[in-house]
């Protein structure tokens, strides 16, 4: 019959045996273990907009429906073109009908379901347009959130979706501030923006780069120093979106304006 | 259609991929999660800290905080796009996710529960299958009760006094470890809504606090409805079998039982809503001193779009006007009975106003959104969306309280008054 003190004694022991090598773990990460073998990934994606090449065409937009699987007339999209229009009182006017799907084809801007509104030429102070996608951020709140890990960040910095797994909470679209996920209307899972992974990948552009007529949307790879892109991103006065929510964004805007929402 | 396009109205400039995704299965959720750990609470207040004027509610709120737990799943699983999936956060459970929580919760809570039930009722079970055994020409429906009960008490015949203390120290552990637990079960319902930086309504530490208060709210004035309800039923049946049996307990004495244990509820009531609603009121406060980014946003929604339902109907009529009724001088059961209703509509609004009105306005801060409940459904989505499927929520933990009434008596005959 054990008494009290052999069972502290024994227990203290145990507990003080099992921690040697639990410790162990945590003095060979297998995470960093690889890190310092090998050198950092050599890619990791990253996005450039340039504002003032934008004209609100929205190809990419059409071009990204039909390269994803998006039904083409569903109010939904992975990336979509903002118009902010400033009139002289001060005020802003943002619209993207339709995600911009078809262009900006009314000079109205529409309030919902407050119908539109006119705006003369001649009240207009300034006037431009800003194409969304996702940020794919390097501290990505939808994976933190994810109650399977159906979401996740490939080593080379893209968030995916695993179709098969997600369960449909909802979850993740209510973490992203950017507003860039929801629901496929006919897979029933969350979807959003993944860089065309499956063309980027295979050394192609993701679609809506390549749909671009004017090059305001560029991809590339941040690791390079040589990319076109990085270089950009390096050398020039570059912004991003909603910094304060700590989630740092890896899409770069030029000429980004203090009203972009 | 797009999931959220049927009940969502957009105004001014909003996301194109912003709909109201959580809807009101989202709403019921922590109502019948708050009512689960409410209930549990209360029971709690006679089994650990021994409040003997309870003892009558602590059983009644106990089986019914277990009837509520299959019902605190459904809106989850309702509302879930992949309901067949939901199984994964148990199986593959990603710990970075409040929700992944509930499965451990969520477990390890009806565990509790289910164990502390069975003690507290064991001495019942053996005594049950005794009676039955040494009757002559048993009915099948008496057989088969038998042989029910006989698995009920899980092979431990020993109903001597030292046994029967060994059940109620145990009851009282196991109701101790599991007021921590059933705050955890709800304060991390809480959790799930608070840590959403994304939102600018939902995001505060506070949140998980708020909610476990006004959980203990909303159950212990479900206990009391539903208790009243069920001591009027059991009034109406004594005055018919007392013509029969005049050597049962009168309606008098039952009456007086009744307005005792109500009266003693109704004061742990009161407390718990006092600190709810200063909570509520301080982070009201704090957001519109500290006056962040979000701020202009949220004002224009708490003040203006969502002013009758935050502070007429939430407010009001759930806090204001119940809180009058309730300390009234001589409460009679119709005013208790008023009262917390109204309670329960309040923290309803309490739920509506964070889910939906956290969803009023657009993460662009440029725009609103607005829910349109679905009255009568006209598609699957609609349904379980709607207000029909909130119905559904609502209503199974009653056919499941009033199933296991058959089987754990909430009134025991040796303590008939």
């Amino acid at each position: 019959m054990i008494n009290r003190r052999g069972f502290c004694k024994k227990a203290l022991l145990i507990a003080g045996g099992f921690a040697i090598p639990v410790s162990a773990l945590e003095l060979f990460d297998p995470k960093k273990l690889l890190a310092d073998k090998n050198d950092r990934e050599k890619v990791r994606w990253g996005f450039l907009v340039d504002t003032y090449k934008c004209v609100g065409c929205g190809f990419c937009v059409k071009a990204c429906k039909m390269e994803n699987e998006v039904p083409y007339d569903a109010s939904v999209t992975r990336t979509w073109v903002e118009r902010y229009v400033l009139t002289s009182d001060g005020v802003t006017h943002i619209d993207s009908p339709r995600g911009a799907r078809d262009g900006f084809t009314d000079r109205n801007i529409s309030l919902g379901s407050e119908g539109m509104k006119e705006i003369k030429d001649e009240d207009i102070a300034k006037a431009f347009f800003v194409p969304k996608l996702c940020n794919q951020c390097d501290n990505p709140p939808c994976v933190q959130v994810c109650p399977v890990g159906a979401t996740y960040q490939t080593a080379d910095g893209v968030v995916l979706v695993d179709r098969t797994w997600c369960i449909g909470c909802g979850y993740c679209i209510m973490a992203c501030p950017y507003g860039v996920r929801f629901f496929h209307p006919v897979f029933h899972v969350a979807e959003k923006c993944n860089f065309c992974y499956h063309r980027i990948t295979k050394g192609m552009n993701s679609a809506c780069v390549e749909a671009c007529p004017f090059g305001a949307r560029k991809i590339g790879n941040l690791r390079d120093p040589l990319d076109p892109v990085t270089r950009i991103i390096m050398t020039e006065r570059v912004e991003v979106l909603k910094e304060e929510y700590g989630t740092k964004p890896q899409l770069f805007y030029l000429g980004l304006s203090k009203e972009v929402k | 259609m797009v999931h959220g396009e049927a009940w969502t109205v957009k105004e001014l400039f909003v996301y194109p991929n912003e709909y109201i995704y959580w809807t009101i299965q989202i709403v019921m959720y922590p109502l019948m999660t708050g009512l689960v750990a409410g209930a549990f609470v209360l029971s709690s207040l006679y089994h650990v800290f021994g409040v003997k004027q309870l003892k009558d509610i602590a059983r009644f709120s106990l089986v019914f905080s277990f009837a509520l737990l299959p019902a605190a799943m459904l809106p989850l699983l309702m509302h879930l796009q992949q309901p067949r999936r939901g199984i994964e956060i148990m199986l593959t459970p990603h710990f970075t996710s409040a929700i992944a929580a509930f499965g451990i919760v969520f477990t390890t809570y009806s565990i509790i529960v289910g164990s502390e039930l069975w003690f507290v009722y064991r001495r019942y079970f053996v005594e049950t299958v005794q009676s039955l055994r040494n009757k002559n020409g048993r009915t099948f429906g008496e057989i088969f009760r038998c042989f029910f009960y006989t698995i009920l008490t899980l092979g431990a015949w020993d109903i001597s006094r030292e046994a029967v203390e060994k059940d109620e120290r145990a009851v009282k552990i196991l109701a101790g470890i599991g007021i921590p637990v059933a705050c955890f079960l709800h304060g991390y319902a809480g959790f799930i809504f608070g840590s959403v930086k994304a939102n600018a309504l939902w995001m505060t530490p506070l949140m998980p606090v708020i909610f476990i208060c006004s959980a203990v709210v909303s159950g212990i004035a479900l206990c009391i409805v539903t208790y009243i309800a069920t001591m009027e039923m059991r009034k109406l049946i004594t005055v018919w079998k007392h013509r029969q049996d005049p050597s049962l307990p009168t309606t008098e004495a039952l009456k007086s039982a009744e307005i005792q244990v109500v009266t003693m509820t109704v004061r742990y009531l009161i407390m718990f809503m006092i600190l709810a609603i200063s909570l509520e009121l301080l982070d009201l406060i704090f957001r519109g001193y500290t006056a962040v980014k979000s701020w202009d946003i949220l004002r224009s929604v708490i003040y203006g779009r969502d002013f009758f339902k935050i502070f007429i109907l939430q407010y009001g009529f759930g806090n204001l006007v119940p809180f009058i009724l309730l300390l009234l001088p001589r409460p009679t059961i119709r005013k208790v009975v008023a009262g917390t209703l109204l309670v329960l509509v309040g923290v309803f609004m309490m739920r509506w106003n964070v889910v939906i009105g956290g969803q009023a306005f657009s993460a662009s801060f440029a725009g609103f959104m607005e829910y349109r409940l679905p009255i009568w459904p006209h598609s699957f989505e609609t349904y379980k969306e709607g207000l029909l499927g909130a119905l559904t929520v609502g209503i199974v933990p009653f056919i499941l309280f009033w199933i296991m009434s058959r089987i754990l008596p909430i009134f025991l005959p040796e303590e008939r008054h």
